[in-house]
């Protein structure tokens, strides 16, 4: 958004492909319909910041051409390839430049149960709460690390839910030691200390350090209780919905089939793609902005598009302001070190995997369990992750890994003793989400007698 | 049968939208995504493929593809990116619950 109000700022009209049913992404999503809410409802503290966006959006709306509930699902070279949702239409757009703020999704762990009807992710505990109105269930446990989960959880009680505990796997010592990073960016800090405090006088639990963690209930079904330990004991919450969330994970498909590079990212655990100028990926007119880029934040992905759209302008011969360039960077610089000490406070609990049992389930789509992974591993030639994937089908479902992938990399590096490096990532494959093969067949294969409909 | 999401009344209720559920009137509302209005009013979306019990719905988001649902014609659809209509008629797995 920020990107598409920068190039229009300077006379451009970009073409503007948004997978949403209205702009706004994940972090400011608005409900389809309004509801009668008021912003401070849907986005607390951030409500001032939401407005600011979807004002700004409203106002180029007319210099841009916005396409919502419209799925990009490949990339090649300067194709873009997509599925407009609502006219059940696929097509192609040719473009010179393009920008990719694709975002993130929920980072999670395949803990015993986490398939169980009622255990959701905590992005989409936030949904289904911000953009439909609706609590994911009366009764919550809330399992992860990180901001979010606080926030979630607070968003939860306020809206009359029984959030019977926020389990956090990260230890209170880890937090402490970290938070000092925090200074950067003392605004976050605040924040988070809210949250908590919140939840405390709400009578909301807070677990910490939390392992062993299971959702508990039968497949036909659905969960029953969320059992872990903690603080040397054992506990067992009844409840017939869980939200879980590690942080976050950034949806890099697009970037890496229009050729970007990436590489693995300690502090985040993850494979980002590489940048250079913040915002440039290493093929020539490729940007990328937003958490899809590395995960930074909503606050920095609003600067990142901005010099997204900077450096394309700047590409196209266009000069630019360099001192409101100077002014973003700067508060980039800033919010990548706050980031940084977040991730280091919230690190995701990958030592979880370390008492991963062979019958639980890690690829959602295919259910495939750890147990098959590590099977298909002793096989000749099933050294790194894509073989491991091509073995097993673990990764190679609907989703495209988008759930496990980390997760069967973390299996193959254990069962394997090497690291990311060698073991790689599970390669993207067109078409990232599933797309209807007869609108696929009607914008593709030529139809020279007419015959069909 | 009582669904597994709830949906929260304040400010204002909302309008009603009808669906079929295996050929059973239920009701929506306006603004739900297909599986909003689904998971208010049952308790799952499909048996998994492989076996390995029920499913409904995991992300919200459009990442995760574990909410398609089957309509009464055949198609299947992403719930959670489906906006719901008057008059949609889905199939799901009848439960015991």
């Amino acid at each position: 958004m920020r990107a598409a109000e920068t190039l229009v700022k300077a006379g451009l009209r970009p073409v503007v492909l948004d997978e949403g049913f209205k702009a706004g992404g994940q972090i400011y999503r608005q409900p389809p319909v309004p509801d009668g809410r008021e912003p401070e409802d849907l986005y607390g503290s951030e409500a001032e910041k939401a407005c600011a966006l979807h004002e700004t959006f409203e106002r180029i709306r007319p210099n841009i051409d916005y396409r919502p509930r419209t799925l990009v699902w490949n990339v090649i070279g300067d194709s873009v390839d997509y599925y407009d949702e609502s006219a059940d239409v696929a097509g192609r757009l040719q473009a010179s430049h393009l920008i990719l703020a694709t975002g993130a999704t929920d980072r999670t762990l395949p803990l015993p149960g986490w398939t169980l009807p009622g255990v959701y992710s905590l992005g989409g505990a936030q949904i289904s709460l911000k953009a439909h109105h609706s609590l994911i269930g009366q009764e919550v446990v809330f399992v992860g690390t990180g901001p979010l989960l606080y926030l979630v959880s607070l968003q939860y009680a306020k809206a009359g839910a029984d959030v019977k505990a926020v389990v956090e796997t990260a230890s209170w010592s880890n937090q402490l030691r970290h938070a000092s990073g925090l200074a950067h960016l003392p605004s976050a800090a605040v924040r988070g200390v809210g949250f908590m405090l919140s939840l405390r006088r709400m009578g909301v639990p807070i677990y910490r350090g939390a392992h062993a963690i299971r959702f508990e209930g039968e497949s036909d079904c659905g969960l029953t209780a969320v059992s872990f330990e903690s603080g040397g004991r054992s506990h067992r919450l009844s409840c017939i919905a869980a939200a879980m969330g590690f942080g976050v994970r950034s949806e890099w498909q697009l970037a890496e089939l229009a050729g970007a590079q990436l590489s693995w990212s300690d502090i985040q655990q993850q494979w980002v793609p590489d940048l250079t100028d913040h915002v440039r990926a290493s093929v020539d007119g490729l940007y990328l902005a937003g958490d899809g880029a590395g995960v930074c934040g909503a606050d920095a992905a609003e600067v990142r598009g901005e010099l997204a759209g900077f450096a394309l302008l700047q590409d196209l011969g266009h000069s630019v302001d360099a001192s409101r360039r100077q002014v973003l960077e700067k508060s980039l610089k800033k919010q990548w070190r706050a980031r940084a000490a977040l991730d280091r406070m919230y690190p995701v609990p990958m030592h979880l995997l370390d008492e991963l049992a062979d019958d639980t389930l890690v690829c959602r789509c295919e259910a495939i369990a750890a147990g098959e992974i590590r099977h298909v591993l002793v096989r000749p030639g099933a050294e790194d992750v894509n073989r491991a994937k091509a073995f097993s089908r673990a990764g190679m479902g609907r989703c495209q890994g988008r759930m496990c992938a980390l997760n069967v990399q973390a299996i193959v590096e254990r069962a394997k003793e090497q690291g990311p490096q060698a073991i790689g990532w599970q390669r993207t494959q067109p078409p990232i989400k599933p797309v209807p093969m007869a609108a696929m067949a009607d914008a593709y294969v030529p139809d020279p007698e007419g015959t069909r409909e | 049968m009582p669904g597994r999401l709830h949906h929260l009344q304040n400010p204002l209720p909302g309008k009603t939208v009808e669906f079929l559920i295996n050929g059973r009137k239920v009701a929506g509302r306006e603004g739900d995504s297909l599986l909003t209005a689904i998971l208010t009013n049952h308790k799952a979306v499909r048996q998994s493929e492989f076996g390995d019990g029920l499913r409904a719905g995991f992300c919200f988001m459009g990442a995760c593809q574990d909410c398609w649902v089957e309509l009464s014609d055949g198609s299947k659809v992403r719930a959670c990116t489906t906006l719901l209509e008057e008059g949609t008629h889905v199939s799901l797995p009848e439960l015991k619950l």
